[in-house]
């Protein structure tokens, strides 16, 4: 059980800042130190994704709806902001580039305005589905009305040909990574700031007992199209800065396959705390990036990490992290450590041969070699086989018994700090 | 407060309700008058309809006829929220808060329409001073300030009978029903929450059910008596005591 808002005392405002400073600092340095072509856009990719899921948030982890058709908004926010771009050209309308991401979130807002009313009457499973289908609605239509959505080509733009401002005219990816930094933070701030109004609150009334917010005075309707609507905005937004840095918006951008991912990565970062999906975006499109150049199979470990997560931390990597504050508070957590180092050889080799495994059978026909670790291994070799079965059963007999270790040593721990009065 | 409510009308009224499912009748010609500042306790034996009642009132299920008015003006067919913003406000018999936020959000949530914030998305709900004053007015009240910070969701069960009895009365509603708000409490729990019920409601209209018969003689100023879904007598406790219909369908055999 997860508390994703505990009323801090003041002492606590610099560290507060603090956080939020350093992470300015760093979107600021970043670039500096990881100047490569390659890292540039990895970084605005990264940027995107985060102001993406963090947008997901406002539904699935503040509001508690769970969408599958988020991309939506993302979609039409970048469609918005491609038109708007080429509008600007053709009309010689003396609007620079960093304000298109605005239009791009007018684009989610809209839609949201228009559709949320009737997809916001019923939470839960019928919210749900009623998502999946508009999902597929728009993603289909988009290849039907080549008038706005361009058809399969999509809708291109240049971005340099807008007016300059501060003379960047936004050719170099350096300034498109600054002009999406400066937007990710903007909109951060502005999603956390939403966490702390009325209606975030109520958002989270409406997410634990809908039932009970209608007697204390609050129609969950208007709450959850409320929240639908910001949600629809900052995606919007997400979208705007993509058509920006791909100078394209086509029907990819709107599919199920952008809604899936974008539930992934706020899945996997953690709902329940604000910094949950901007973790889960960043793990989520560094994973995509580099194990797409590794592995043909890379979806089938998304599937595998996501099936992990949701059997064995289901707060994400947000919730395992926050487990530790209380011990960490009651100074229990160095009992644990050990007990992490002790699991991590094992887990490894386990991890190890489910990768040997896997990718013996995907390369079995073509007989690449597996490189794992440094180490060739021939997929059609029984050594290879051999090596891959010692590594799942003796590393999976080990690790679950260093697993056990672990959950020994946290009942202690847990126990302390309870005694404490650090964990309820 | 409640006398600044248009004194002449009943603080609830009730005319001919009847609740059908399907075919079948759960609540058939109910009536019931409930005045301003009054204490009023529902009883009757299991399955009678108390809670049904409770819902037709605070419109959480709609009466398929008659009339439920409250401070003179009809709220039949009104959705809970609207008649809770009218000024009346229940709570549940299953502790029913919102078990992931913190006590302290629990309450504040409660306080925020009744002061007006509404749907707001541009003030910063920590530094509104009255719903803080208030929200921390309530937790002293319902001796939570204590447990502030911890997740609703790991309140001990008397702790969160408490805390819906806090979210139940922090909007200020002039009209309060409370439904079993002792069940399942110890009798040293039952004690000190009637104390906080008493004290709570000081002043306004109180609409209760409750089985334990100690509580309802104690705290009731008047009691209506309800079997399969229709009032068979409502009065004082001492008429309640005495009336033979009472006796015979409810008091005689199954008193505890």
């Amino acid at each position: 059980m997860t508390l994703t808002s505990t009323s801090k005392p003041a002492g606590d405002g610099l560290r507060f800042y603090g956080v939020w400073l350093l992470g300015i600092a760093a979107l600021i340095v970043l670039p500096m130190i990881f100047s490569s072509g390659g890292s540039l856009t990895s970084f605005s990719l990264i940027g995107i994704a985060i102001v993406f899921a963090l947008s997901y948030n406002i539904l699935l982890g503040q509001t508690g709806l769970l969408s599958f058709g988020h991309a939506v908004h993302y979609g039409l926010g970048g469609f918005a902001a491609c038109h708007m771009m080429n509008a600007v050209v053709a009309h010689k309308w003396p609007i620079p580039l960093p304000f298109i991401p605005l239009f791009g979130g007018l684009g989610g807002l809209v839609f949201a305005i228009v559709i949320g009313w009737v997809m916001t009457k019923r939470a839960g499973t019928v919210f749900a589905m009623i998502s999946l289908g508009i999902g597929e609605l728009v993603a289909s239509s988009s290849l039907i009305l080549r008038s706005v959505f361009g058809g399969e080509a999509g809708i291109t733009t240049d971005r340099t040909a807008l007016p300059k401002m501060f003379g960047w005219s936004f050719g170099p990816q350096l300034q498109v990574y600054y002009l999406i930094a400066f937007w990710l933070v903007l909109s951060a701030i502005a999603m956390y700031a939403l966490t702390r109004t009325p209606l975030g609150r109520i958002s989270n009334a409406v997410r634990d007992n809908p039932e009970r917010v209608q007697f204390i005075g609050y129609d969950p309707h208007v709450v959850r199209y409320l929240a639908f609507c910001f949600a629809g905005f900052f995606a919007g937004v997400a979208g705007g800065l993509a058509a920006i840095n791909f100078e394209i918006a086509n029907s990819a951008y709107l599919g199920a396959i952008q809604s899936g991912l974008v539930l992934f990565s706020t899945f996997i970062g953690g709902t329940a705390y604000f910094f949950g999906p901007i973790l889960g975006a960043i793990l989520v499109t560094y994973l995509q990036l580099g194990l797409t150049s590794l592995t043909s199979v890379w979806q089938l470990y998304f599937g595998i990490i996501f099936i992990g997560i949701v059997m064995f931390s289901p707060g994400g990597i947000a919730g395992l992290l926050m487990m530790h504050r209380p011990l960490v508070r009651a100074g229990t957590l160095r009992t644990v450590i050990p007990s992490y180092l002790v699991a991590v050889v094992p887990t490894v080799a386990l991890a190890c041969g489910v990768i040997l495994t896997i990718e013996t059978v995907a390369r079995f026909a073509g007989g690449d070699v597996i490189n794992l670790l440094g180490i060739g291994f021939k997929p059609a070799s029984p050594t290879t086989w051999i090596s891959a079965a010692v590594l799942v059963v003796g590393g999976g007999l080990i690790a679950r018994l260093t697993w056990r270790r672990i959950a020994e040593a946290w009942d202690r721990a847990a126990t302390v700090a309870r005694d404490r009065g650090y964990l309820a | 407060m409640s006398g600044a409510v248009s004194g002449q009308s009943a603080a609830i009224e009730v005319r001919a309700v009847e609740k059908r499912f399907g075919n079948v009748s759960i609540i058939r010609d109910l009536n019931l008058s409930v005045a301003q500042g009054e204490r009023h306790a529902i009883i009757g034996p299991n399955g009678a309809g108390k809670s049904t009642t409770f819902n037709l009132i605070s419109g959480h299920i709609k009466p398929t006829s008659g009339e439920v008015k409250l401070n003179g003006e009809v709220i039949s067919g009104l959705r809970p929220f609207e008649i809770n913003r009218r000024g009346l406000s229940r709570s549940f018999q299953v502790t029913n808060v919102f078990a992931r936020m913190s006590v302290w959000e629990n309450v504040r949530c409660a306080v925020l329409w009744a002061t007006g914030h509404r749907y707001a998305f541009w003030k910063n709900v920590d530094s509104l001073p009255e719903v803080r004053e208030r929200t921390a007015k309530i937790l002293d009240d319902i001796h939570l300030m204590h447990r502030r910070d911890v997740p609703a969701g790991l309140l001990t069960y008397a702790e969160q009978r408490e805390l819906e009895i806090g979210i139940t009365i922090a909007s200020g509603a002039t009209v309060v029903m409370l439904d079993e708000p002792t069940a399942g409490m110890s009798n040293a729990e039952t004690e000190r929450a009637v104390a906080l019920i008493r004290r709570l409601t000081e002043g306004k209209t109180l609409v209760i059910v409750e089985h334990d018969m100690s509580v309802v003689f104690g705290l009731a100023d008047r009691i209506s008596v309800l079997v399969y879904g229709h009032i068979i007598a409502s009065g004082t406790p001492e008429e309640i005591r005495r009336d033979p219909k009472v006796k015979e369908a409810y008091l005689g055999e199954e008193a505890h």
